[in-house]
């Protein structure tokens, strides 16, 4: 699906609508710009900011689609920034810009993400199990023996740039404001990748039931959809940790056989605080 | 603790940088038991690090038995032209493999070996398959594990926190101001030791592959406060960034792409590095790639955007997809091109800063007692030119050292203070920004900038040139004290954020501008065409910049700092390279 | 310099421009009329196999047939006491879950779209919702039906004893072919064959289930598209048999 941009037919003008205001007042306002082959949203409002509206705020950094801070809701739809090429949106209507919604403006599109932070320091890092098989896990030069198959699994999850578009577009914090309940898909993810690390040696699953709040998700998808790296956040990190805590929690033939899942795994240390907006 | 309503924190040891090299900093000095604060510009785990995409270079020897780190040690020193600091060079190659197997303890996950070990890929101007990776985002793994790491080491973040002044007390740094960027509000440290660990300055080049924050904001507070730099004039173009479309021009084509046997034509269709480098092609080092590309679009082969092809299309499709993972996306999304299928286009972007702090190799301390640097913000390990994946290696190492270096020295001292006109001095300069009568806008004189440098201090340059763009930054020079935000509120202003980084990145400049006409020679990433030989007194000697400010600036050439042991090893390379 | 007014906030509000709405309407739609026929026809009870010239076509919702096979008689619609197992796989079906949740709980109606703030929202953590963590319980029964819908398409073949085939033939294999791809693609299914493992490589064993993930992985892929369509081969194999059954024409067959 290859396409090329062609240079004759220059671009010509555009018209934005960037939301400017703070939490207690705002609007859309539009801005018009000659556009260039190729553009993106962020080179569009970059160059608003130059040339209209020098206080217009917006986070950036690595205007190459990595680092994660660009998110904006384009068109009433999460997106980064950098990566949202302006012919790939409809020509005849202006571009609408927003702040994501889940969390609190700070100005213009900026908005306050340091929930997150919260969030991930409740979650214990990796931490290698206290006795590993040497020549089977670990090789003498203490290097980790593991396979592709595992790395493949996890990778997935690690692509994640913390862009927190899921967090955004995920409805237990956008609708309901349950950041104080659910983790949101972002965490739930960087649960997984730890949880399905061949060598951790920490019990997570009932920190993903209980402050991590998994029974929230209604598997809507909504994450999965917005996910700029593609990563199958539902169906291959939240369904499947679903699917370990009933494991652990319901299902009645493993309870019979009293069979405990996470065997070897010790339990994290007490988490110290809930994760509040 | 506030002096005139400012919010004030005390540290034993304060990073300023969130990269690879400031997050290990942070690791190792919190670890030594020192009181450990981290500021950085952008938020965590968004520093330019994260773009890193080919790989680590450690001669872990999992691919390639023979390696070892004698042989990483030679190849390091024969990228950088050998005017490398060898003891640099030598503690990188050493301790590089260790600082690998760490990360992958602490979380990191690579993609294996059929023996189930970290897997590593060939790399331009590596002897052996060296670089330990995962895909092509090899810097965002590393960011998110050392991310995690320091967030569970007591170190306390302060997040999109611009640092604008080093403070001194006597001929000691002692701290640093700065102001929160979502409010504005200002804030000092006092830290009994200070590690710089803020990257390049790639935003000097409108064409570079470097975010937002590479604005040299280290290398000019360093300078400001008396440390010294060194080997300024050599930055790193990398040969292949996106040419097309203008928007992204000077994004990243990994050196992945041609490790994994990406093939390089010109127009015509010719596989153009035979006539460079027909031992290496493809995987020569990076300033011969770039201006052997730079030289076929001179000479009217180049493709219809002014590059070259990169071509991976003979490749199994679904190999490059696994392998390429993002530059697949990045191609398909921002050029419309399939890379699978068709060649890309591409042509050299700024990239690295060799140059930089000039430190001790062990500890990382400057000149200036309590003053530390690490990563692309210090100098000397990478000589004239730098091998892919030798930056990612040198930020932990050496971040670990700068580290640990800093809380000794923070161990050994009594507690200090901030003298208050330091203080009230750095606040008169952000008010000058916001309130101030001048009327220069930061927007464009940034493009003037980039522009002067672009024309001026490219890949290719000459005395006339350099001596013009130096006449052009003297000009801006005489305006930079009139720069004003062109708004004057507090909270997440860009142009307040900009004001300050124009005057930074104008002292880089001069740095860069000044090294290129001192240095007569052509060797490594510095091509003179007015002498395109190599120099054997340049080869012999680094550049050390000092001064006061961008008037008084003095350069001066000194010996490169050798190393009796390691003698062998040089020379034996040396006659190996003369003999092919 | 225009302004333009605040996005409001309310159900269904969005600044989206397509038609997102035009998913949840679809859903809601063939999801009611599938639930409503299904549950007349296992009322009304009757046309359910076709058995002219010595035929055993049996439709899906009323097997295993369980007045022809242990002869259980009863005048009450005894066809709900086999299809509560796969109406149960599929009401608690990760997939299914996805779309009732989107179209009849708007809990998000869509992407981006304000659903109905709850605060008391509770998602699956709560009764009845908390039973759909039994999905893979539905599962297990659901493969012995599915058993049973092989012997069905199968027994099929056989006219009074002699091999024949027919249109009827080939609605119940197309019928029990895409009811296997939908059940072992089954998440829960996924989880228990392999994905449960945190080694995939550590023991031979492991390294049999990681083949088998993958493949189950492939079908789980496509869950979606094999929840519509098996839904509508059942739906269609059912309306095929009634018709025939109840005469309005005969169902095309060759017996050798
Ligand atoms: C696209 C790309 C790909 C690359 N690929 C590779 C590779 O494959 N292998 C390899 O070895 N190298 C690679 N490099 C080079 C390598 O990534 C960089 O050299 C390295 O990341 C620099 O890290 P650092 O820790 O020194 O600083 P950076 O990561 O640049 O971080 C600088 C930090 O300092 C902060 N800062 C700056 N100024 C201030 C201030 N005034 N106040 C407060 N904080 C401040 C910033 O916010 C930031 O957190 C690549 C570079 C790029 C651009
Ligand atoms: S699937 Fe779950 S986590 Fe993802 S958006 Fe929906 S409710 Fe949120
Ligand atoms: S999972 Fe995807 S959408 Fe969520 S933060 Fe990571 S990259 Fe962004
Ligand atoms: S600026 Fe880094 S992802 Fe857009």
């Amino acid at each position: 699906m290859s396409e090329t941009i062609d240079l004759a037919h220059a671009p010509g003008p555009r018209k934005l609508q960037i939301w400017r205001g703070d939490l207690t007042s705002g609007e859309l306002v539009e801005y018009e710009l000659e556009t260039e082959p190729g553009m993106v949203v962020l080179d569009a409002v970059l160059e608003i900011q130059r040339s209209q509206a020098p206080d217009l705020a917006v986070r950036w950094n690595c205007k190459a689609a990595k680092c994660g801070s660009c998110s904006a809701e384009v068109n009433g739809r999460p997106r980064l920034m950098c990566k949202t090429r302006l012919d790939h949106l409809p020509a005849d209507e202006p571009i609408t810009v927003e702040p994501m919604r889940a969390f609190p403006l700070i100005r213009d599109l900026v908005t306050d993400v340091s929930w997150n932070y919260r969030v991930n320091k409740q979650i214990t890092p990796f931490t290698p199990r206290e006795s590993l098989k040497p020549g089977v896990e670990v090789n003498e030069k203490g290097e980790f023996l593991i396979d592709q198959a595992d790395t493949d699994r996890m990778s997935e999850f690690r692509k994640c740039i913390e862009c927190f578009m899921c967090q955004d577009v995920c409805h237990i914090l956008r609708d309901h404001r349950l950041h104080d309940r659910y983790y949101g898909p972002r965490f739930m993810m960087r649960m997984a990748s730890l949880d399905m690390h061949p060598l951790d040696g920490v019990d997570r699953l009932d920190q993903i039931a209980d402050e991590g709040g998994i029974g929230l998700c209604n598997i809507t998808k909504c994450c999965t959809e917005v996910c700029p790296e593609g990563i199958h956040i539902t169906d291959n990190a939240i369904i499947p940790m679903k699917e370990r805590v009933v494991d652990q929690r319901h299902d009645p033939l493993l309870k019979l056989l009293h069979r405990t899942p996470n065997k070897g795994r010790r339990k994290p240390p007490p988490r110290t605080e809930t994760p509040t907006l | 603790m506030s002096e005139q309503g400012i919010e004030h924190h005390d540290y034993d040891v304060l990073i300023l940088g969130s990269g690879g090299s400031g997050l290990r900093a942070a690791i190792a000095a919190a670890e030594a038991g020192a009181r450990t604060g981290l500021v950085c510009k952008s938020l965590l785990g968004k520093a330019h690090t994260v773009m890193a995409e080919g790989g680590l270079a450690a001669s872990l020897g999992n691919v390639a038995p023979e390696d070892g780190w004698s042989t990483h040690f030679q190849d390091t020193m024969f990228g950088g032209k050998y005017l490398n600091n060898w003891r640099m060079a030598e503690l990188h190659a050493k301790e590089a493999p260790d600082r690998a197997r760490e990360l992958e303890h602490w979380g990191a996950v690579f993609d294996r070996t059929p023996e189930r070990t970290m897997s590593q890929r060939a790399f331009g101007g590596h002897t052996y398959k060296r670089l330990v990776h995962i895909g092509d985002r090899t810097g965002l793994e590393m960011i998110r594990t050392l991310h995690d790491r320091t967030v569970h080491s007591n170190v306390e973040v302060f997040m999109e926190t611009t640092v604008t002044r080093l403070i001194k007390d006597g001929d000691r740094v002692v701290g640093c101001f700065g102001y929160r960027r979502q409010t504005g509000e200002l804030i000092s440290f006092s830290a009994k030791a200070l590690v710089l660990a803020t990257g390049g300055s790639g935003r000097i080049y409108k064409i570079t592959s470097n975010s937002q924050d590479c604005t040299g904001d280290g290398y000019a507070l360093a300078y400001e406060a008396g440390a010294q730099l060194v080997d300024m004039e050599f930055v790193q173009f990398h040969p292949t960034g996106m040419v097309y479309p203008p928007g992204v021009a000077g994004l990243l084509v990994t050196e992945a792409v041609r490790g994994e046997g990406g093939i390089l034509r010109n127009a015509n269709g010719e596989r153009f590095m035979e006539r460079y480098d027909p031992k290496r092609m493809e995987l020569s080092t990076r300033d011969v790639v770039a201006r052997s590309i730079y030289t076929e679009v001179k000479e009217g082969r180049g493709t219809p955007h002014g590059g070259a092809y990169l071509d991976v299309s003979h490749l199994d499709s679904d190999y490059v997809k696994r392998k390429l993972p993002s530059m697949y996306d990045q191609f398909l999304e921002l050029a419309g091109v399939d890379i699978t299928k068709e060649p890309m286009q591409v042509g050299p972007t700024c990239h690295y800063f060799m140059g930089g702090v000039k430190v001790d190799p062990d500890t990382g301390v400057s000149r200036v007692p309590g003053l530390f640097a690490t990563g692309e913000a210090s100098g000397g390990m990478n000589g004239a030119n730098r091998l892919g994946g030798n930056s990612l290696g040198d930020l932990l190492v050496f971040g670990r050292r700068a580290g640990e270096g800093a809380a000794a020295t923070a161990n050994a001292s009594g507690p200090v203070t901030l003298p208050p006109e330091a203080v009230a001095d750095a606040q008169a300069e952000i008010e000058g920004f916001l309130h101030g009568s001048g009327n220069e806008n930061p927007f464009h004189m940034h493009r003037e900038l980039q522009k002067i440098m672009g024309d001026g201090v490219g890949i290719f340059r000459d005395e006339e040139g350099l001596s013009e763009a130096i006449g052009k930054l003297e000009e801006l020079d005489a305006r930079v004290a009139n720069l004003r935000a062109p708004s004057d509120r507090l909270d997440y202003n860009p142009g307040l954020q900009l004001c300050r980084e124009v005057k930074n990145m104008l002292t880089v400049s001069h740095m860069i501008a000044r090294g290129a006409l001192l240095r007569e020679e052509s060797r490594g990433a510095h091509s003179r065409l007015d002498h395109t030989g190599y120099s054997d007194y340049w080869g012999e000697h680094n550049i050390i910049v000092e001064g006061t400010s961008t008037q008084e600036m003095s350069l001066t050439p000194t010996p490169v700092v050798k190393r009796d042991e390691l003698e062998a090893l040089v020379e034996a390379r040396k006659e190996a390279e003369k003999a092919s | 310099m225009t302004t333009v007014a605040t996005p409001p906030r309310r159900l269904g509000a969005t600044m989206r421009r397509d038609r997102w709405w035009v998913q949840p309407v679809l859903v809601v739609t063939s999801l009611t009329l599938f639930g409503v026929y299904t549950i007349i026809h296992a009322i009304v009870s009757n046309y359910y196999a076709i058995t002219a010239g010595g035929a055993h076509l049996q439709s899906p919702m009323f097997s295993p047939d369980l007045p022809g096979i242990i002869q259980f008689h009863t005048s009450l619609p005894w066809a709900f006491l086999v299809l509560w197992a796969p109406l149960g796989l599929r009401s608690t079906c990760y997939y299914y879950r996805k779309s009732y949740y989107r179209s009849f709980f708007l809990a998000p109606p869509s992407c981006a779209v304000a659903g109905a703030a709850r605060r008391k929202y509770t998602g699956e953590t709560k009764f009845p919702l908390v039973l759909n963590n039994m999905h893979r319980v539905f599962f297990y029964f659901a493969v012995i039906v599915i058993g049973f819908l092989w012997y069905d398409a199968i027994r099929g073949l056989f006219y009074h004893g002699s091999f024949g085939i027919g249109v009827g033939n080939a609605i119940m294999f197309v019928n029990v072919f895409c009811l296997s791809a939908f059940t072992f693609g089954c998440n829960s299914w996924r989880h228990l064959i392999g994905g449960k493992l945190n080694c995939f490589s550590c023991t031979p064993a492991a390294q049999t289930r990681h083949n088998a993930w993958k493949r189950v992985s492939i079908l789980n892929g496509r869950h979606m598209q094999w929840a519509w369509i098996s839904m509508f081969t059942v739906w269609g194999t059912d309306l095929y048999i009634w018709l025939v059954s109840s005469g309005a024409f005969s169902d095309p067959h060759h017996v050798f």
